[in-house]
């Protein structure tokens, strides 16, 4: 079975004659070894799956999407200012990323592919990708909250976007590629100007990859917790500006895993349930849409 | 520069026609992409800025103090790079092997096509789910398990410094093991991207001299896919270093120096993490410090991984 004949073709007609035992044993022990790599190490990830699960069902109800966090020992309450300060958060990164990264994608692809900004742009994107999602926080730490001199969501907001706008500037790159270039020609050799090229024709054939690409930087952005863990801090209570602390999920995680209430622990489990459905629904969802259009 | 050619138009996919005005979405194009580059710049020079202060003041002796008390002033830290190259070469150690296989099971055709799809997929969810996801798992899981065997080692093997009780749950080891699997994606996609790359002639003439399947890529596939295993692990190494929540739950947060991995350590992201939101004055400016170095070693080893890419695909045409 694991012989090279039966893959490459009619070479050899006498199945694996000529080979001594000794190879074939070798080939397929690695064979299983390397099988048996591959599925210990999606052990883990069934473990983490089925553990969120488990453990963050129990608390599931409206109670949690409704109330607010209840102070140390006692046993009810929600995260509802939490999911809020998270909306909101991810709103104001992804206001500001998705002009930011898309007009930039138009700019490199569509009108100067090869100066020298262009190059620029996409060795930046690839920089940003690379920087630790830390760093995003230190900067948003350094320029806006200690010139305001208070923790805010509009803070949280910015790193995030920091933190997005490579994923949303790259996809963009490639969906806007991906479109024929016989599209443009057309579109242009029919009279149209190159904006109503980019809006009428480019842009609509390229939506549904930007569309996966936000949706992928949303999940992203809702899961990251090191932008906004001295951004926008945590708060108890309902968010009455963004200029002010602001509690969101992935920082309630990180705040109640290690309190010895067990109800707080829960809610982190809880709060890990929604993380981990919503990256998981986005990414289906994701490969869904990323099916080859033109080819 | 840029604005120059905007005036005049240079030869893209698009800037033919006539254009009676100025066209102005093309300016913002262009200012978008001014602000992208720019923002590297601002980051950085904000970060600097901020560190100024502690840079003047400690110097390159920040990088060898191994002291870091905020009440006296005093910052060093020595032991927190130490910690940083530690768990994150560690994580690589565990990580390569297991993302070696991956790669190598998804570009042969060991199973079908479906399953092995299904599989990318599960790996690439690893990489979707959030670090605080696993750093909650790690202390739940991964700490109970490192404190159970972690003593057994430390009994057995405790005369070797590496391996010095007495066993922590949170340690370094811990959050290595967390580590490996948060980049498991990384080395796993970028191998297998290079794997996939491999022209097939070079397989089809390994098959035709006799070869087994594990002789051709053991001795033919692997050799040639070796620089962009390299590149793979290169920027998963970044990754690593650069990686915060799930360390910072899982690491102990200690700033002193041991070389035993069942002892409590820190990384510079864990540092910043852990400091930032109660720090005042030269304290502030310190973790600015340590972010400038954070931000210098994630870039240089980025650049370095992606040059290394570069050269991969450059080297492979000539194959073909």
């Amino acid at each position: 079975m694991s012989h090279p004949s039966k893959i490459s073709g009619n070479f050899f007609t006498q199945d694996g004659k000529g080979t001594s035992p000794f190879r074939l044993i070798r080939n397929s022990l690695l064979t299983g070894l390397c099988i048996s790599l591959s599925m210990l190490a999606l052990l883990p990830l069934f473990s983490i799956v089925m553990l969120v699960v488990k453990k963050g069902m129990p608390l599931m109800s409206p109670a949690l999407f409704t109330e607010l966090p209840p102070p140390p020992g006692l046993e009810e309450g929600g995260f509802a200012n939490a999911i809020i300060g998270t909306v909101i958060m991810v709103g104001i990164a992804l206001v500001l990323a998705i002009p930011l990264g898309i007009l930039a994608a138009i700019h490199i692809t569509e009108y100067e592919p090869s100066s020298l900004l262009s190059k620029a742009v996409r060795f930046v994107a690839k920089l940003l990708n690379g920087i630790p999602s830390i760093i995003c926080g230190v900067f948003a730490f350094a320029a806006i909250v200690m010139t305001m001199r208070s923790f805010s969501a509009f803070a949280g907001g910015i790193a995030l976007s920091i933190l997005i706008l490579p994923t949303i500037l790259l996809t963009a790159e490639q969906a806007l590629l991906d479109v024929p270039n016989a599209y443009r020609e057309a579109s242009l050799g029919l009279g149209a100007t190159p904006f109503q090229t980019i809006f009428r024709i480019v842009l609509p054939d390229a939506l549904p990859t930007i569309m996966t690409g936000v949706m992928l930087a949303v999940a992203r952005a809702a899961g990251e917790t090191a932008p906004v863990l001295f951004t926008a801090l945590f708060s108890a209570n309902w968010i009455h500006s963004i200029m002010e602390p602001t509690a969101s999920l992935s920082v309630l995680i990180y705040n109640f895993a290690a309190l010895p209430f067990d109800y707080q622990v829960k809610m982190a489990w809880s709060a890990s349930l929604i993380l981990v459905t919503l990256v998981t629904v986005t990414n289906v969802l994701a490969q869904l849409f990323f099916s080859p259009k033109h080819r | 520069m840029g604005g120059n050619s905007i005036a005049k138009g240079s030869p893209g996919p698009i800037n033919r026609g006539y254009r009676p005005r100025p066209d102005f979405f093309r300016f913002s194009c262009f200012l978008a992409s001014a602000l992208t580059v720019a923002l590297l710049a601002l980051i950085l020079g904000e970060i600097l800025y901020k560190a100024w202060p502690a840079i003047n003041k400690f110097g390159l002796g920040f990088l060898s103090g191994v002291q870091w008390s905020p009440n006296r002033g005093v910052f060093g830290v020595l032991p927190v790079l130490i910690g940083t190259a530690a768990s994150s070469l560690l994580a690589l150690l565990f990580a390569l092997p297991l993302g070696l296989a991956i790669a190598v099971f998804l570009s042969e055709n060991f199973l079908p096509r479906p399953v092995r799809q299904f599989i990318r997929f599960m790996v690439e969810l690893l990489a979707a789910i959030p670090s605080v996801v696993y750093g909650l798992w790690g202390i739940f899981v991964v700490v109970p398990l490192v404190q159970q065997y972690g003593a057994v080692l430390a009994d057995k093997l405790g005369f070797l410094p590496l391996f010095a009780g007495p066993a922590y749950g949170n340690s370094l080891l811990t959050a290595s093991l967390v580590l490996a699997l948060m980049v498991l994606p990384t080395i796993t996609a970028i191998s297998r991207n290079s794997l996939v790359a491999v022209p097939p002639t070079l397989r089809e003439g390994a098959y035709a001299l006799g070869a087994t399947r594990w002789e051709t890529i053991l001795g033919v596939i692997l050799p040639t896919a070796a620089p962009g295993i390299v590149a793979s692990t290169i920027l998963s190494f970044g990754r690593a270093m650069g990686e915060t929540m799930a360390v910072a739950m899982l690491i102990g947060n200690s700033q002193r120096l041991s070389c035993s991995l069942l002892s409590p350590s820190n990384t510079l992201s864990a540092l910043l993490a852990n400091q930032f939101a109660e720090a005042e004055g030269i304290q502030v400016s310190a973790l600015m410090y340590a972010a400038v170095i954070l931000v210098i070693m994630t870039l240089a080893v980025n650049i370095a991984g992606e040059a290394v890419l570069r050269r991969t695909q450059r080297s492979l045409v000539g194959l073909k």
